[in-house]
């Protein structure tokens, strides 16, 4: 069996939770045999995960705030009661807690990160990573009888096939967890960064933080997050958050479009995973040009402004 | 406060990354190799700050070969008392944390520190793992951390922003960018780390349940399409109807 466990926000799936079934279910398939999925606290629409191929949605209640050492061992007893020996999880920064925690209680295999479905060898198994900050891929081999994967966002499409899910609730004995959690700050309504489909970034070309008007138009024509280079973070132009690269987050949007960034190694280090990249810089020397598919060498001021318009007018 | 400190090594933020002709191992030739910046510059910065501030010591653990003792003697130029090398090479994340666990169970550290990952596999595991090793809480991601008492209140990055704990030590954290300012060591600190102690010690049996079987680089990009700066409609053609993606 393969269980799946899906994050919940406020009672809300994101995409990724559809996306992380999707795989949850394929991996299930090459396996032979069925996913379960399963939520911890507040989920308004479990059985929602079902039309992505989980057979049976297990939710257990009495756990609302997270914190990644109770709600490991919530997922490591659902796991044992099923026999599941494959667990998969979102790559967000709950999931990677949960992805070492559970690691170490099975000293078990795990793939933080996942960018392809994994390919069944007999007992083992063999799952693709970036590695050295989108640099290149590696190619791991799990050979532990338990095996653990988190799924990078945008890897995989989610596939609504129209199934359905019976919902379980389960109750569990864990002791709640040592951490309390005092507040909690999260930028309402924009896209978080690690979940866009499409990235508007910008640079020092834009000169200053008063000038970011145009990026913001640009992002909300196309439904798209916000993101910066790192001198922009550093100057605090920007929020550390929306900071893109080797010492920020690593992304991998399926459009990326970078404005008046010159394309420093390690910038591109944590966006070259994009699907298509469009580079707007008036020095036609930058070497990001050479990392994009497409390119538009002239004024960001006048070209954005304009490129804002052609989506507008192309979304109607 | 008795703090223990992570250290990784990884290759610099610039370095060409390159791997043998058979894909199977990474290309070292020609790589200059540094203390993982999110180890060195946010989790020893903290904890050595924290010394300052509490008193206490500050011991640093790698695991690796004799080669990491360069940079093992940066982290105590930069202010670390001692450290322990665990010799080992390993091959998976899960053995590093066995490792780092295996010395620090039982000897009373009131945090266990380390960078919020590192810039060569990007895990972001090795906090996790020690954590649940040693049955401690974890707090992952922490971008500020002022300590009372037992008490460490830590704001943290978490997807989308940001939040605010508290928890009793002894506890594992991760350090992201914001927990403290880079420090770049001095003469006097260069010439004291020659005469602090690296104790190596060998490793617990362990056997990796995952490791690498192969690298590629990413496939090369077909060179640029320029479009005209005045003819934004054709970049939205082409987005939609080439690339597909809008």
């Amino acid at each position: 069996m393969v269980l799946v466990y899906i994050e919940s926000h406020k009672g809300g799936f994101a995409k990724s939770a559809f996306e992380t079934v999707t795989y949850g279910y394929k991996t299930a398939q090459a396996l032979g045999t069925g996913c379960t999925a399963m939520c911890i606290g507040k989920v308004d629409a479990p059985e929602e995960l079902g039309k992505y191929g989980a057979e049976k949605v297990i939710h257990v209640s009495g756990y609302e705030t997270f914190d990644n050492q109770p709600y490991s061992s919530i997922i490591s007893q659902v796991a044992d009661q099923i026999g599941a020996k494959v667990i998969v999880m979102t790559n967000s920064s709950r999931g990677k807690a949960l992805l070492g925690r559970l690691a170490a209680k099975y000293n078990a295999g795990s793939i933080p990160g996942a960018i392809a479905l994994p390919v069944v060898e007999g007992d083992s198994m063999k799952v693709k990573k970036t590695v050295f900050s989108g640099k290149a891929i590696a190619t791991y081999e799990i050979t532990s009888d338990m095996k653990l994967i988190s799924v990078m966002g945008n890897s995989i499409a989610p596939e609504d096939m129209g199934g359905s899910a019976s919902v379980e609730e389960m109750s569990v004995d864990v002791p709640q967890g040592r951490i309390e959690v005092k507040a909690v700050h999260t930028v309402e309504g924009s896209i978080p960064l690690p979940e866009a489909d499409i990235v508007v970034s910008a640079g020092r070309g834009m000169k200053g933080p008063e000038n970011w008007g145009i990026i913001e138009d640009l992002a909300s024509a196309l439904g798209a997050a916000t993101a910066c280079s790192r001198p922009v973070a550093d100057s605090d132009w920007r929020p550390h958050h929306e900071h893109v690269g080797q010492t920020g987050i690593a992304i991998h949007p399926n459009l990326y479009i970078a404005i008046g960034i010159s394309g420093a190694i390690q910038h591109l280090a944590g966006v070259n995973n994009s699907k298509v990249i469009v580079v707007i810089n008036k020095d036609p020397e930058a070497p990001f040009f050479k990392a994009a598919d497409y390119g538009v060498v002239g004024d960001l001021f006048e070209v954005v402004p304009r490129l804002t318009e052609a989506v507008r007018q192309f979304k109607g | 406060m008795k703090l223990l400190v992570c250290v990784s090594k990884t290759p610099d933020t610039t370095s060409k990354i390159a791997f043998t002709p058979d894909g199977r191992a990474f290309d070292t030739s020609g790589v200059q190799f540094i203390m993982n910046p999110y180890d060195e510059w946010y989790a020893l910065v903290r904890a050595i700050e924290l010394k300052e501030q509490f008193g206490g010591t500050v011991t640093l653990i790698n695991v690796g070969p004799a080669a990491n003792d360069v940079i093992i003697r940066k982290g105590l130029a930069i202010g670390a008392d001692d450290a322990v090398r665990v010799d080992l090479e390993p091959n998976s994340s899960l053995n590093v944390a066995k490792q780092i666990a295996a010395y620090a169970e039982g000897k009373g550290y009131d945090m266990i520190l380390l960078g919020k990952e590192t810039i060569d596999y990007n895990g972001s595991e090795i906090g996790a793992m020690v954590g649940e090793y040693l049955g401690l809480p974890f707090v992952s991601f922490g971008s500020h951390m002022e300590v009372e008492g037992n008490t460490a209140t830590i704001k943290r990055d978490i997807d989308g922003g940001e939040e605010e704990v508290t928890v009793e030590t002894p506890f594992v954290i991760s350090a992201a960018k914001g927990m403290a300012e880079q420090r770049i060591p001095n003469m006097r600190g260069i010439m004291m780390s020659k005469r602090k102690p690296i104790t190596v010690v060998p490793p617990v049996p362990f056997e990796d349940p995952v490791h690498v079987v192969q690298y590629e680089l990413p496939p090369a990009k077909g060179s640029v399409h320029l479009v005209d700066p005045e003819n934004m409609s054709e970049l939205v053609r082409l987005l939609h109807e080439e690339a597909k993606v809008i």
